[in-house]
């Protein structure tokens, strides 16, 4: 009789949607907390993360032409997506350490947090934007628009509440993301790949490659068409001198605790605009 | 603007009739024979004995002698502001700093026309531009702002705010007290005390800011004034006691100086240069849209980091307009900044002109069309005459770099999404211009334009209470308005 052999899940790289190999052909093993072999998880390069990269440029104007009400509906689907898989988090952050209260609350929370961000899609801008009173006959108005492209170093610990935590506040106002992610930590990350990529967000506004965090920082921080690097889950041996070259053109570096919930961090992946327009007959 | 209402383009000296000057006096202005450096309340000496020359541009006359700031005296006013900001700024209640500051916006009203010539003479810009914009915004700026120093916890609420304490600023030179304006006004309502370097081709409007500083009685040390070039800036930054950076200059520097703070985790705000694209679709109100354009590029001697600097004109409209464009810049008239009647004064410094000179150089090599119009330039001083450079593809150094000079590229464009896909073909992302008639157009077009502030149907308008700042590699954080006010406070939840 057949059936009694567990088929194991692939862990492979998301971008553009899809779940290809590393093109280097390089897999790391995680281990569950007895040593046993979980999987053997792709190990992406400098070539996939700019494929990766290349796929959120892509999506990025696309994404954030998307009404603030279709963003809401989206993010507030990744949410329905999740709770219907949370007995697969809680086996999965299990395998890799976390005890089963900690593992189910963090992802009651990891749910709220889509929800609460889905919230914030059409409301950010009514309170970070302004009109100005200038001493003159001109309509003055600054309103939020996304950065772009963002670079996430994922953070280790938590690692399901910890990258959704940095995920929702970025793409929620039309930013599109590329995540790194590395260890234990990447099972999860692949995992909430699967769960995007069934909960309407477009191909392309998340990508997410696992591998190692401190070979790919580099390539992170010095692509000239990454806007902005969310450093929140860097290690803290990290050699800060390898942060200097986000500074190639001139990218925003923010790093926050890694998970937090605040408007402050929609607010991180903005540029505000303002337009004049004379007003007269 | 010109001398003339003529609408083919001829000057009052084709009728015959000479031209009379209008030479504003400096005879209000008294400038000292060395100044020392402003730490602590006080004009001090430096302790390295360096000082440097600042002139006149458009003679290049000695002004003064200027103390060049070490890394000592940098320390120095470091501590000063750091003693300053323990002892006095951060205790004291918002409603008392805002009166500080309504003062200095008070003494800068009454000074004004003092303000002006001295801007003038130190920096070359027409007497014009320093009298109804440079002096008039600067005094605004502390006026808005010293009416949020009590009322922060309207801007953010629910935060627990607080000053980042000592605060370093860099400036540049070509709006010397207005960028001292935009820098210190927020950073002292927020409850900072600040080390503030102003560029050294233009100290002296910084140096009788000091002045007012100490007149209207606002405790030592909050605001410090050092003097010097690159190296002193580079002591600023990289002092460890500095809480917070914002600097206001070129690109290259401002790279180096992120570089500098994002290894410390230092909180930066960044307003670097541009490369604007000025947009002028068909329809557009063309006697308006000329007039813009010229204030657009030729503002200030074009020394503008918003300045409005690649024209981007519909090919349907693109002769007419650049042959009404040349004729409106025959009437422009270049020459002694004091004059009331100058449109276009002299460059900043010989650097400058060189580099203006050298691209515009580059521009004609690669296959531009050079345009310059008749006018004769005095034969002292630094002086460059408006030009315009036609012919100018995608790829060429004058269409990607920043040339910070009285310099206009014009290309062309067919569709609206082409002008866009040229609009944003640049690494900077500071402003955009865009004229048309049809409001439709203009809503697509400045949804679109990667730029962090737009101007449609007019340009270069600046106020307190309209955030500026950059997308891109323009540079980040903004000055101006409630969302100015985001750099200068820790957990102020966003509004940046």
């Amino acid at each position: 009789m057949t059936g009694k052999i567990p088929i194991a899940k692939t862990y492979k790289l998301f971008i553009d949607g899809a779940f290809p190999r590393s093109e280097s052909g390089r897999t790391f093993s995680v281990n569950d907390t007895e040593g046993e072999l979980i999987a053997n998880v792709s190990q992406a390069s400098r070539k996939d993360f700019r494929e990766a990269v290349r796929a959120a440029r892509a999506a990025q104007l696309p994404w954030a032409s998307r009404t603030a009400y279709n963003r809401g509906q989206i993010l507030y689907r990744v949410a329905e997506m999740l709770e219907s898989r949370k007995t697969e988090f809680v086996e999965l952050l299990k395998s890799i350490g976390v005890n089963s209260r900690s593992a189910a609350r963090e992802i009651e929370d990891s749910i709220q947090r889509w929800v609460w961000y889905a919230g914030w899609s059409d409301k950010y801008s009514q309170i970070l934007g302004s009109v100005n009173p200038v001493s003159g006959p001109y309509f003055n108005f600054t309103v939020p628009e996304p950065t772009g492209v963002v670079g996430i170093i994922a953070p280790t610990e938590p690692s399901m509440l910890g990258l959704i935590s940095r995920l929702a506040p970025a793409i929620v106002s039309g930013n599109t993301v590329v995540v790194v992610s590395e260890g234990h930590s990447s099972l999860t990350s692949v995992t909430i790949g699967e769960v995007l990529a069934t909960s309407d967000v477009p191909a392309g506004v998340v990508n997410i490659l696992t591998g190692d965090q401190t070979d790919l920082l580099p390539w992170m921080v010095g692509h000239l068409d990454v806007n902005a690097v969310d450093i929140s889950g860097i290690s803290p041996e990290t050699d800060p001198a390898l942060l200097e070259e986000a500074a190639s053109n001139v990218k925003r570096v923010i790093s926050r605790q890694v998970n937090e919930e605040s408007l402050e961090l929609i607010s991180d992946f903005l540029e505000m605009k303002t337009v004049w327009h004379p007003i007269g007959r | 603007m010109g001398n003339s209402n003529s609408k083919d383009g001829s000057s009052l000296e084709d009728f015959g009739i000479e031209y009379a000057s209008a030479v504003e006096s400096t005879s209000l202005v008294n400038i000292k024979d060395k100044y020392g450096l402003f730490i602590d309340g006080n004009f001090v000496e430096s302790s390295s004995g360096k000082s440097f020359k600042t002139l006149d541009p458009s003679t290049e006359k000695p002004l003064s002698v200027v103390t060049e700031a070490s890394s000592d005296d940098v320390d120095r006013a470091v501590r000063a502001a750091s003693v300053s900001y323990e002892k006095y700024w951060k205790k004291m209640p918002g409603a008392d700093r805002a009166r500080y500051l309504f003062r200095i916006a008070r003494h800068l009203q009454e000074r004004a026309r003092e303000f002006a010539v001295l801007e003038t003479l130190d920096g070359g810009k027409p007497i014009k531009e320093s009298r109804d914009v440079d002096l008039p915004l600067a005094a605004a700026h502390f006026f808005y702002h010293a009416g949020w120093a009590d009322k922060l916890e309207y801007a953010f609420p629910q935060r627990k705010l607080e000053p980042h304490g000592v605060v370093g600023q860099i400036i540049p030179w070509n709006f010397p007290l207005l960028m001292a304006a935009w820098k210190l006004a927020p950073a002292l309502a927020c409850g900072n005390t600040v080390v503030l370097k102003p560029a050294e081709t233009t100290p002296l409007t910084a140096l009788l800011l000091a002045e007012v500083i100490r007149d209207v009685d606002l405790p030592p040390g909050v605001v410090n004034i050092v003097t010097g070039a690159g190296k002193t800036g580079s002591a600023i930054v990289e002092h460890p006691e500095v809480n917070k950076l914002a600097f206001t200059g070129s690109t290259e520097v401002g790279k180096l100086i992120q570089r500098s703070a994002v290894r410390r985790n230092l909180p930066l705000t960044l307003e670097l240069g541009g490369k604007a694209p000025h947009v002028i679709f068909e329809d557009a109100a063309l006697d308006q849209a000329i007039e813009g354009v010229i204030n657009g590029i030729f503002f200030n001697q074009g020394h503008v980091c918003c300045a409005g600097s690649r024209l981007l004109v519909q090919e349907s409209i693109a002769d007419n307009f650049i042959d009404r464009l040349q004729k409106r810049i025959e009437l422009l008239r270049v020459g002694n900044p004091l004059d009331k009647n100058t449109d276009i004064g002299a460059i900043n410094s010989q650097a400058q002109l060189e580099r203006i000179d050298q691209l515009v150089k580059a521009g004609i090599e690669e296959g531009a069309e050079v345009f310059k119009p008749s006018c004769s330039l005095p034969e002292n001083g630094y002086w460059y005459p408006p030009t315009v450079l036609t012919g100018v593809q995608q790829s060429h150094r004058v269409a990607r770099e920043e040339i910070f000079g009285p310099v206009l590229v014009v290309q062309t464009f067919r569709t609206p999404e082409e002008a866009l896909e040229k609009a944003n073909n640049t690494p900077y992302g500071l402003s955009a211009g865009v004229w048309t008639e049809k409001g439709s157009l203009i809503h697509w077009m400045t949804e679109r334009l990667r730029a962090g502030v737009i101007w449609a149907n007019t340009f270069n308008k600046f106020d307190p209470t309209s955030p500026f700042g950059g997308y891109k590699e323009s540079g980040f954080g903004r000055e101006g308005g409630m969302h100015g006010l985001a750099a200068y406070l820790k957990n102020s939840g966003g509004r940046s």
